[in-house]
């Protein structure tokens, strides 16, 4: 299908409000795959990030009548996502977990020296990424992997432009902490 | 922290260097790109620091996508909870128009064609139907126009002037004893009047006005056609 044939999200939206289940698919196919990645980013756990991703496409059926076309569909998701995944962090936190614990749990791949030792300066920015904050890690994501730009960036988390733009840059310089400390230096800072 | 951290965080970005990571992934606008663009060819700092985020970003991408995709179980759960959810009726926002226009849209061209072969055979027959409606109606119809002169019943004719002082009541009685009934007028004074059913022979007839012309409440009585 041409991209003049394929129904714009906002025009499977309007459907949505209808109550056209097709469309619903058809937006669900679309953008399924993003929101989980991002829900699961920001709960790590698969589990729960497909419970997430239910719950956010449900309440796009519910409120599809009252999106507005303000910002795009997939920064709506993105929103809404994001809104779930730390309520559900925050239940989870009762029983477990806040943040910085979160922050600071091990992945199960290799530890940044431990890909320093392969010699794989890639293997270990990816580990750091998993490494940062969460508040970090949804920045990273959302400008890098989601190509949001800063006004959709300050839409989604809820924060001031310029707070986008200074958050991300110290979560750039946290990276290249975790990196230093795992002994690559990357000519930058 | 290390002092070298320590002095990280204490530094606040540049304007320039807080739109890079932007610039890498292609969400500026024309005019800050075209900035940057300028800053980084003009500032070796700077596009170092260029060259550590383009990594950044390209081993983002990849730890998103090696992160896989959920299971069919969330679209199952998903579809499950929206059949529970109640039937909802069609926004009234949503233009009868514009479901119109999608309806024949949604149609095949050989099916829209057909519809339009079938369309064109109703619009044929309603035509007919209407045309014999109407040309049944005018012969039998009671419609007429105000010039149209009906062919005038049978009976006796005439022309009947009453006297000034005759009342309704008095006319009444005159009309019920000659079984007469006004049939129009007045017209300069005078109504035209039929008596009876069936018209009389010229004699019977011209008895029965002189009859008439004795009434006291007539003034003046004359035959006509």
């Amino acid at each position: 299908m041409s991209a003049t044939q394929a129904a714009t999200d906002e025009a499977l939206i309007g459907r949505i409000a209808n109550g056209d289940r097709l469309a619903m698919q058809v937006l669900y196919g679309r953008h399924h795959v993003r929101v989980f990645r991002f829900a699961l980013r920001l709960v790590r756990n698969e589990s729960v990030a497909e419970d997430l991703i239910s719950e956010v496409f449900l309440d796009v059926w519910r409120q599809a009548g009252k999106f507005e076309g303000r910002s795009a569909v997939s920064t709506w998701l993105l929103a809404i996502t994001r809104f779930k995944a730390l309520s559900a962090l925050r239940k989870r936190k009762d029983a477990e977990l806040d943040d910085e614990a979160a922050a600071a749990i091990e992945d199960t791949s290799d530890n940044p020296e431990t890909a320093v030792a392969k010699k794989d300066t890639g293997n270990a920015l990816r580990n750091c990424l998993t490494a940062l904050s969460p508040e970090h890690r949804e920045i990273v994501d959302l400008v890098y992997y989601h190509e949001k730009s800063v006004e959709e960036v300050a839409e989604i988390v809820g924060i001031p432009e310029n707070t986008v733009k200074t958050r991300l840059f110290y979560a750039r310089k946290k990276l290249a902490e975790l990196l230093k400390a795992a002994g690559i230096e990357r000519g930058w800072p | 922290m290390t002092a070298a951290s320590k002095q990280i965080e204490d530094r606040e970005p540049t304007e320039i260097e807080a739109l890079l990571p932007f610039h890498a992934a292609g969400t500026l606008n024309l005019r800050d790109a075209r900035r940057v663009e300028e800053a980084l060819a003009n500032d070796p700092d700077l596009a170092r620091q260029y060259a550590a985020i383009q990594d950044e970003y390209a081993e983002t991408i990849l730890l998103n996508e090696s992160l896989g995709a959920p299971s069919t179980r969330a679209m199952q759960k998903l579809f499950d909870a929206i059949d529970a959810e109640p039937v909802r009726k069609p926004a009234s926002s949503f233009s009868p128009l514009q479901r119109i226009s999608e309806f024949f849209s949604s149609l095949a061209p050989r099916t829209l064609a057909y519809s339009a072969i079938a369309g064109a055979v109703a619009l044929l027959l309603q035509a007919g139907v209407i045309g014999t409606v109407l040309v049944k109606d005018r012969s039998g119809s009671s419609f007429e126009t105000a010039s149209f002169q009906a062919p005038p019943a049978a009976g006796t004719y005439a022309l009947i002037r009453f006297a000034p002082d005759a009342n309704a009541a008095d006319i009444t009685k005159l009309l019920d004893t000659y079984k007469a009934s006004i049939v129009s007028g007045p017209q300069a004074g005078m109504f035209r009047v039929r008596f009876g059913d069936a018209p009389l022979p010229k004699q019977d007839a011209a008895q029965l006005l002189a009859k008439v012309q004795g009434e006291k409440i007539i003034s003046l009585v004359v035959a006509a056609e």
